[in-house]
């Protein structure tokens, strides 16, 4: 029997930006908060001195441990899901700060129409251009209702960048300038600008210079050790939970963090959330926390399971294609981030500097920034070129032709370290009646709770965005002089690999129940103090990364729940969305 | 796309055989017994070279604490040097302390699935090569991958653990150059090597539990890692790895050059160096 503990207002699951930004709002707010994180507790002291490839990068210090849980994966319903068994096949972040600690700091608005993708694609090209079975919908909430929050987080964060030349309306400026630009992100600038483009630089987590955010937590300035994606900061000058958020929620003294504590229920009775059911992974101790309102705001795939394993709202059925939770599953797995990579025989890049987000990027094949009358696909996504830095495991890439050992590879890896760039396209990621996710029938937990299994092919729409985005990838790294351009293939089935971090749905927006889990406060339809916040929240995947997005809606659910702390009840009104019928 | 040449001497490359027969420890066929992994390494340092403060306690860190057999040990290094072989830009696998680093690394946390979902069922039906993918269009693409190996990525079913797959692997390898060479691994010419260790790469080599693609996958990426990882985890000896490279090793930071056009070749620091300050 779990030992019950005093009931607060809010209990949150996940420490990363979505249930960080949640914890600090309300605890800002006066209101008592328990965040309860899985993992370690971490401090930024525990990230000086990271900087070792092999433990972080290769052997995925920060990730999950999948020995006592991990997912199960599958192409289609009629195939057998079996375990993804390795962190080489599946990263997860954890540890205090979540995934959002080891995460790159590229940051991107997603745009207007990644908000309303179904009635804006309608409205412009018909609505026979989209295809029988694909299920995107809008998110119930717009680009300029999203704005503010957006805007919040970037100042929490210090987001450092410029605009983009083909950008939205925004309400102020990013709180810090640009990155420097490398010669290798200025190439790609000018390239792209002579051929007619609009580039910019990549807006970064990482600080260009010392910044307090309005919450008074200090950064500083990245150093471009390279050490960046996949790590801790080793200074304090990556934009994390840890610097930010985690700080402000403590400091108020209404929060409560507690590590090593991993939730597997929300409790619930009469359609109410009374709190979550936890174990303490260091004693095995089993602990009841009741609180007001429940906040799921864990990984997506943690998101998903909770909900499956406490029984709350009607599983997803393909075969019906009823049911909200497990719904419209999306990510940018294998066929996204593909594009071209040069090799240069002059010119030689100090490719061992960067940091995560320094970049340069461009929104001309965006979004809806360019025609879609003529092209087999929906929607785009942004061109980048990215210096993240490279460590020497790392930068071992060889012109195709070249074979992948002996002799010629170890003379061609080691030509080329300092030789190769790469460009790539990030394109959106429309969502299928059949790719969904549900409790695997075989595998199991540490605890005999199923795992998570994942359904989810390719489409046309994907083996054609990512065709399109390669080609101009492709153009862009002849013109910057490269003398050898290798293109990336296109794959033809999903590979059973989730290496980006980027994977979210299942727990979708919407304005209308029979087709979304949660309103636009995030507030779940069939339970009203039980929030769900995160890339779980994605009805289909935007061009460009997701942690801006997840961030603003952090932002928008913390008001929600504020407002339902204040006035109980449904804070949306749901509708029929005829559209979808 | 065309194909850079190669100089011959690099095409032939110099086999881990030549290595031997160069030290003199082919002679009179003397080569087992437990102490020939030292000694191997011991031969092949160079002279004087480098007075690198980091390199003293090199030698009482060169013992095998996963391999039990120093057959297997000579057979690994021997693949692990045709893998990366020593050539004009400098040493190999074996110089580098490869064989040592992945013995260490099977002797441990990942060798050992420490992390890893292990439970079963294990798919047993028309063997284990249908579960694990073997499209080359999984190499190097994707997100992150281009902070990852250039390996192929596999899906991994196997009850066995990496080091499990190693042990089978290794006794793979020197079974097939029995069958096709009638002659240990060890004792064949370097081309011969490489044809074994291409059977193998094509996943056309006899192997228990896993497709024999599936433990080449380990060994080149193990490799790879055990050339260039910093050299606490015992292989990149004396930064060798990264001096090739021309790859600074860990550091403070960059701000006054990131903006600079001109490549900075800057002597290599290690992680000891790094956490020193």
């Amino acid at each position: 029997m779990a030992k019950k503990l005093k009931k607060v207002d809010v209990v949150v699951v996940g420490s990363g930006w979505a249930g960080g930004v949640v914890s600090a709002e309300l605890a800002k707010a006066g209101y008592k908060v328990v965040t309860l994180e899985r993992g370690k507790n971490q401090d930024r002291k525990d990230y000086i001195g990271v900087k070792d490839e092999l433990r972080y990068t290769d052997r995925f210090e920060m990730m999950q441990n999948l020995a006592p849980e991990t997912i199960t994966s599958r192409v289609t319903m009629e195939d057998t899901a079996l375990p993804v068994r390795t962190r080489k096949e599946m990263m997860a972040g954890t540890d205090l700060g979540g995934g959002s600690v080891h995460w790159a700091g590229a940051t991107y608005r997603w745009k207007p129409i990644d908000f309303e993708m179904r009635s804006k694609t309608i409205e412009r090209y018909g609505k026979e251009k989209i295809p029988e079975g694909m299920t995107i919908q809008d998110w119930g909430i717009t680009y300029d209702e999203m704005e503010p929050y957006y805007d919040k987080w970037e100042k929490t964060a210090g987001i450092s960048g410029e605009p983009d030349p083909l950008g939205d309306k925004r309400s102020s400026d990013y709180p810090n300038p640009p990155l420097l630009a490398s010669p290798a992100v200025k190439l790609f600038k000018e390239t792209t600008k002579k051929m007619g483009y609009h580039p910019y630089q990549v807006a970064a987590g990482n600080l260009s210079q010392a910044y307090t955010n309005p919450d008074g937590e200090k950064m500083n300035a990245c150093m471009f050790c390279s050490y960046c994606t996949m790590y801790g900061c080793d200074f304090t000058a990556k934009s994390d939970p840890l610097a930010t958020v985690i700080p402000t929620a403590r400091k108020t003294g209404n929060c409560e963090i507690r590590t090593n504590s991993l939730v597997r229920r929300v409790i619930h009775t009469d359609g109410k959330a009374t709190g979550v059911m936890f174990t303490d992974t260091r004693t095995g101790m089993e602990y009841e926390q009741p609180a007001d309102v429940v906040v799921l705001g864990a990984f997506s795939f943690t998101n998903n399971r909770l909900l499956m394993l406490s029984e709350i709202g009607t599983q997803y059925d393909p075969t019906t294609r009823k049911g909200t939770i497990g719904r419209n599953f999306n990510g940018q797995f294998n066929i996204t981030f593909l594009g071209a990579r040069g090799f240069f025989e002059e010119k030689k890049f100090n490719l061992y500097m960067g940091a995560g987000a320094l970049g340069g990027t461009m929104s001309d094949f965006a979004g809806d920034n360019f025609d879609h009358s003529d092209v087999d696909f929906i929607n785009g996504g942004g061109i980048e070129l990215r210096q993240y830095g490279d460590a020497a495991i790392a930068t071992n890439h060889v012109p195709k032709g070249t074979k992948k050992w002996g002799p010629d590879f170890k003379k061609n890896s080691i030509k080329y370290a300092n030789r190769s760039l790469i460009a790539w396209y990030t394109p959106a990621v429309m969502s299928w009646w059949h790719n969904y996710v549900d409790l695997d029938p075989t595998y199991k937990d540490e605890f005999g709770d199923p795992l998570l299994r994942i359904t989810n092919r390719y489409t046309d729409q994907d083996r054609n965005i990512a065709k399109f985005g390669i080609e101009k990838c492709s153009e862009i790294m002849k013109e910057m002089g490269a003398d050898i351009v290798d293109e990336d293939e296109v794959p033809e089935e999903f590979d059973h690999i989730y290496s980006g971090g980027h994977y979210a749905g299942g727990i979708i927006m919407g304005a209308d129940p029979e087709t979304s889990a949660v309103n636009n406060y995030l507030q779940m339809w069939e339970m009203d103090n039980l929030f769900v916040v995160g890339g779980s929240a994605f009805p289909q995947f935007g061009g460009h990364h997701p942690t801006a997005t997840i961030g603003a809606l952090a932002y928008r659910a913390a008001e929600g729940i504020e407002k339902y702390l204040k006035d109980k009840g449904p804070l949306v009104e749901a509708k029929q969305a005829t559209l979808n019928a | 796309m065309t194909e850079p040449r190669q100089p011959e001497d690099a095409q032939k490359g110099n086999s881990r055989r030549n290595f031997m027969k160069n030290t003199g420890l082919l002679a009179g066929g003397l080569v087992g017994g437990t102490l020939f992994g030292g000694l191997l390494t011991n031969q092949l340092q160079k002279p004087g070279s480098p007075a690198d403060n980091e390199t003293v306690t090199d030698s009482l860190l060169e013992a095998r604490t996963f391999f039990s057999n120093s057959d297997d040990f000579l057979v690994l290094s021997a693949a692990t040097e045709r893998l990366f072989p020593k050539d004009d830009i400098g040493p190999g696998a074996i110089e580098l302390g490869v064989p040592y680093f992945i013995d260490r690394q099977l002797s441990g946390e990942w060798g050992m699935n420490g992390k890893e979902y292990m439970k079963g069922p294990f798919p047993q039906a028309g063997g284990v090569d249908a579960y694990e993918s073997q499209l080359d269009t999984t190499q190097d693409q994707g997100p992150n991958a281009s902070t990852q190996v250039p390996v192929e990525s596999f899906r991994y079913q196997t009850p066995m653990t990496r080091g499990e797959i190693f042990t089978e692997g290794i006794k793979a390898l020197e079974q097939t150059s029995q069958e096709k060479f009638k002659m240990k691994f060890v004792d064949l010419e370097a081309e011969q090597q490489d044809e074994v260790l291409q059977m193998f790469d094509e996943g056309q080599a006899k192997m228990n539990g896993v497709a024999s693609t599936t433990f080449f996958t380990l060994l080149l990426q193990t490799t790879i890692e055990g050339a260039y990882a910093d050299p606490v985890y015992g292989g990149n000896r004396n930064m060798e790895g990264w001096r090739m490279k021309e790859y600074p090793g860990p550091r403070i930071g960059y701000t006054a050059d990131i903006e600079k056009e001109d490549f900075i070749l800057t002597k290599p620091v290690s992680l000891r160096n790094y956490q020193g300050h």
